[in-house]
Parts: structure tokens; sequence; C-alpha cells
């Protein structure tokens, strides 16, 4: 144990804190951007999932780092759970952009479909 | 003669502690706690797996669902609580790992029954959880009639007017990138017997609807409110096609419109269903979550009881086992986090 017990209790009550403040304003932000709080005021979709995003990620943060401890083991171990992890930023980017990809081909088939009828009246 | 040559060899090592001769942990981490770390590694990259087979699905279709819309009911309150209920879940795991992480505190000071009280916090947090989620289920499988391949939460992709009970454009109209939800008609007991169902419209069923079919229709819309005033108690006795919808064999109301915007302007349309991968992706991830749950309530209760028993304190290893448990519950409250932002929050 890198601190004692006191200073342990008081850090846990501290991050529990921080992880439900971040929750209520991400929500906040999703309900506020999306025009529930003040009627007919929305903010760019961009800036609120950059938010959310960033939110989700710095809860992910503390739960691994302060509450699974791992802030304060050997950093081989962290090291070798943590880098790995880095595979799925390329994992996203591709599979979402196939996702997309996926979405312009099924409009363009409709559209030579719609383009087709027409040609033959 | 093999314990002098091990003799030799540390003595020869000299600065060297063990490092190769099993004497000391790698990482500083017993064998059990850095075998859990390696398994949580594995289990992040299949939920990661699954959200991003959420995400692509997600972006290949133009008519997915808007979650404030879909997740919206609050018991007791009814509909129009958008997010309120998840959060509510939220803070309910939160606060486990909380009870959870000063257990694992306690059991660092060998403090027994600070573990016991502790953990049985923990647990009573992730069975109410879990009782959330049932809740949850419940309302989007009873009364909204989403089904792993039925979707009845959809987006109108172009903008519209619906129609009204005599066929003509009613005073009600949505712009393009709306939400809505099909609705569903009972008429079990206006189902001819021996289970001959066809397309066609039952006549004498539509003149005389029974009170238990449109009493149904009335619930329904009660129930959701999205736009139901507009069906002004018409009611639905079998499937078929309407002035005003389009209903299903199924019983499910497709709602008719005349569309206002884009090429199809003009044509009368009836609402599809949602696309068919949602139902499937939400209760496949959020049961695999609930399930985690679920074993981890579990495997709690029998590490609770084992320290009740004593059975840690013969170990002398300040209560890893309760340690090993917490990294486990923290890792689910962890995919939580990423549940509640793919699935709730984008």
């Amino acid at each position: 144990m890198s601190h004692d017990y006191s200073v342990a209790k008081k850090i846990a009550l501290k991050t529990i804190l921080i992880l439900a403040v971040v929750t209520v304003i991400e929500v906040m932000v999703a309900l506020t951007g999306k025009g529930y709080i003040i009627q007919g005021h929305h903010w760019p979709k961009a800036l609120m999932n950059a938010i959310m995003i960033g939110g989700s990620l710095y809860k992910a943060y503390l739960i691994v780092f302060e509450f699974m401890h791992m802030k304060y083991e050997a950093r081989g171990l962290m090291m070798s759970v943590v880098l790995p992890i880095g595979l799925l930023i390329w994992a996203i980017i591709s599979f979402l952009y196939e996702g997309n990809a996926w979405k312009n081909n099924r409009l363009f088939v409709k559209e030579r479909e719609k383009m087709e009828v027409t040609s033959q009246q | 003669m093999a314990t002098d040559t091990l003799d030799k060899k540390h003595t020869d090592t000299g600065t060297d502690n063990g490092s190769w001769e099993g004497a000391e942990y790698p990482f500083k981490v017993g064998y059990g706690k850095l075998m859990i770390w390696y398994f949580l590694l594995s289990d992040a990259f299949t939920f990661a797996g699954f959200l991003i087979a959420y995400g692509t699905l997600r972006f290949s279709t133009v008519s997915w669902p808007v979650p404030d819309f879909v997740f919206s009911t609050f018991p007791f309150l009814g509909p129009h609580h958008p997010l309120l209920f998840v959060t509510f879940m939220t803070f309910v795991l939160l606060f486990s790992s909380f009870t959870m992480i000063r257990a694992v505190q306690e059991g660092h000071r060998e403090n027994r029954k600070g573990v016991v009280i502790w953990m049985a916090l923990t647990i009573v947090g992730g069975a109410g959880f879990l009782g959330c989620q049932a809740w949850e289920w419940t309302t989007l499988i009873g009364e909204e009639h989403m089904s792993v391949t039925t979707s009845p939460f959809g987006r109108h992709t172009e903008a519209g007017i619906y129609l009204d009970a005599t066929g003509k454009e009613s005073s009600e109209t949505f712009e393009m990138g709306t939400s809505y939800l099909i609705h569903k008609a009972s008429f079990e007991s206006a189902k001819p017997a021996g289970g001959h169902e066809s397309g066609e419209v039952n006549e004498g069923g539509h003149e005389t609807p029974t009170g238990e079919a449109s009493h149904a229709a009335e619930g329904t819309a009660e129930s959701h409110g999205n736009g139901a005033e507009a069906h002004g108690g018409h009611s639905y006795a079998a499937p078929g096609d309407y002035p005003d919808a389009v209903v299903d064999e199924r019983g499910y109301i497709h709602r008719k419109y005349l569309v206002a915007s884009g090429t199809d302007s003009g044509v009368i349309k009836s609402e599809p269903f949602g696309p068919k991968a949602f139902g499937a992706l939400f209760f496949f991830i959020t049961g695999f979550h609930g399930f985690h749950v679920f074993s981890g309530v579990i495997f709690l209760t029998i590490i609770m009881i084992n320290v009740i028993s004593g059975i840690y304190v013969k170990r002398k290893n300040k209560n890893e086992m309760v340690e090993k448990i917490g990294l486990y519950w923290h890792f689910v409250d962890l995919v939580w986090v990423f549940v509640f932002l793919v699935f709730y929050l984008l």
C-alpha cells in the first residue's frame, strides 16, 4: 500500500463524487443539446459527442486507475493491460468507416433503381 | 547435487534477488490478481467487439431510432422522461462500485466485519441494478412490443403529414429525422377460431370492435402518448388496410402519411419498422452486461460467505480474494460507462 487507510478512504469518496458529477453533466449535455430543457434550443452534434465521449473516457480512467488501483501497480502491469486497448482505436475508425460505406452503397443502389424506372417510362 | 548448484547460482548472481527462480512475483502482484487483470483485458475486447458492431450497423442505416426517444419511460411516471431511468441505473451501479472499494479497503486492514457490511451493500446495489434492468426490459417487450427481430422504434427519413381516419391529411405533421413508435392493436378476441388468419379485412369485426380491443388500443396510446391523440379512439379489430394506417398480421399499426419532402413528395406511405438489428443488439449487449452483473452478484455472495467463515484470515494475504472480486466488479461498472455512452447518450 502506497498510502494509508484514511487517505485511501478520502480518495475513494472524492473519486465517486467526480464520477457522479461527470455522469450528471453528460446527461444534461445530451438533454440540453437535443432541446429537452430549453425548447427549440439545439447544440451541434459534434460538440455534444466530443463532450460525452471525453467525459466517458475520463470516467473510465478514474475507474481503472483509482478504483481498480492501477495507479499503484507496477509499471509493467499497467503497460501490459493498457497498451493493448490501443488496438481498438483503429478498429473503431475502420468499422465505422465501413458502416458508413454500406449506407452510401445502399443509397446509391436505391437511386439507380429509381433512375431505371423513370427511364423505362 | 541439485540443491548445490542452486545455492551456488544464488551466491553467484549476488544482487539478483531471484527473479528467474520464482522467488519474486512478476509485476509485484500475486498470480490470481495478475490473471484476473488479463481476463478483464480479454473481456474488454469482447465488449468492444459488440459495441463496435453496434456502431457499424448504426452508421449503415439512416433510420436508426434516437435513444432519448426509445428510453424515456420511468416507473410510475410513464413516458416523456428521456434518459432519467438509465441515469438512475448508472447511479445504482456507481454506488455499488463505491461500496466495493470500501470493502477492499477494509480487507486491507483485516477488518472482517467492515468487509462483510460493505460487500453486503455491494450485493444490494448489484441486485438493484438487475431489478432496474428487468423493469426496463419488461417495458420494452411488454408495452412497447420490441423483440429481438422487430423494432417498433423507427425514424422518419423525410418530412410528412399523417392521414386521419377518413384518409385525408390531418393537422399532425412531422419533420425529417423525427422518431416514432409503432403501436400495437390487440385483437386477440377478434381472431377467427382455428388460427386461420390472413390479410383480409374482417368487416364484421371492424364494425363492432370488441370492448377489449378498443380498450387495449387506448391503453397503448396512453402509455407512450406519441401523437396518439390522432387515433381519436379509432381502434383496429383486425389486420388490414385502413384509411389512416396499415395493420399487419401481428397487430402493429403502421400509420399512413403523405410525404412532404424529398423525391417521393406527394406519395402516401406507411411507417416501416425500425432497423431490424436494433432489438438484437440492445437485448444481446445489455443482456451480456446484465449477465456479468448477475455472475458478479453470485461471486460476491460466495466470497462474502467465505469472509464470514474466516477462511481468508488464515491465508494472511490481506483478503486478496476480496480485491479480485473488486477488480471484476469495477470492470462491470467500467463496461456500463461505455454501454451507457453508446446506447443511451450518443
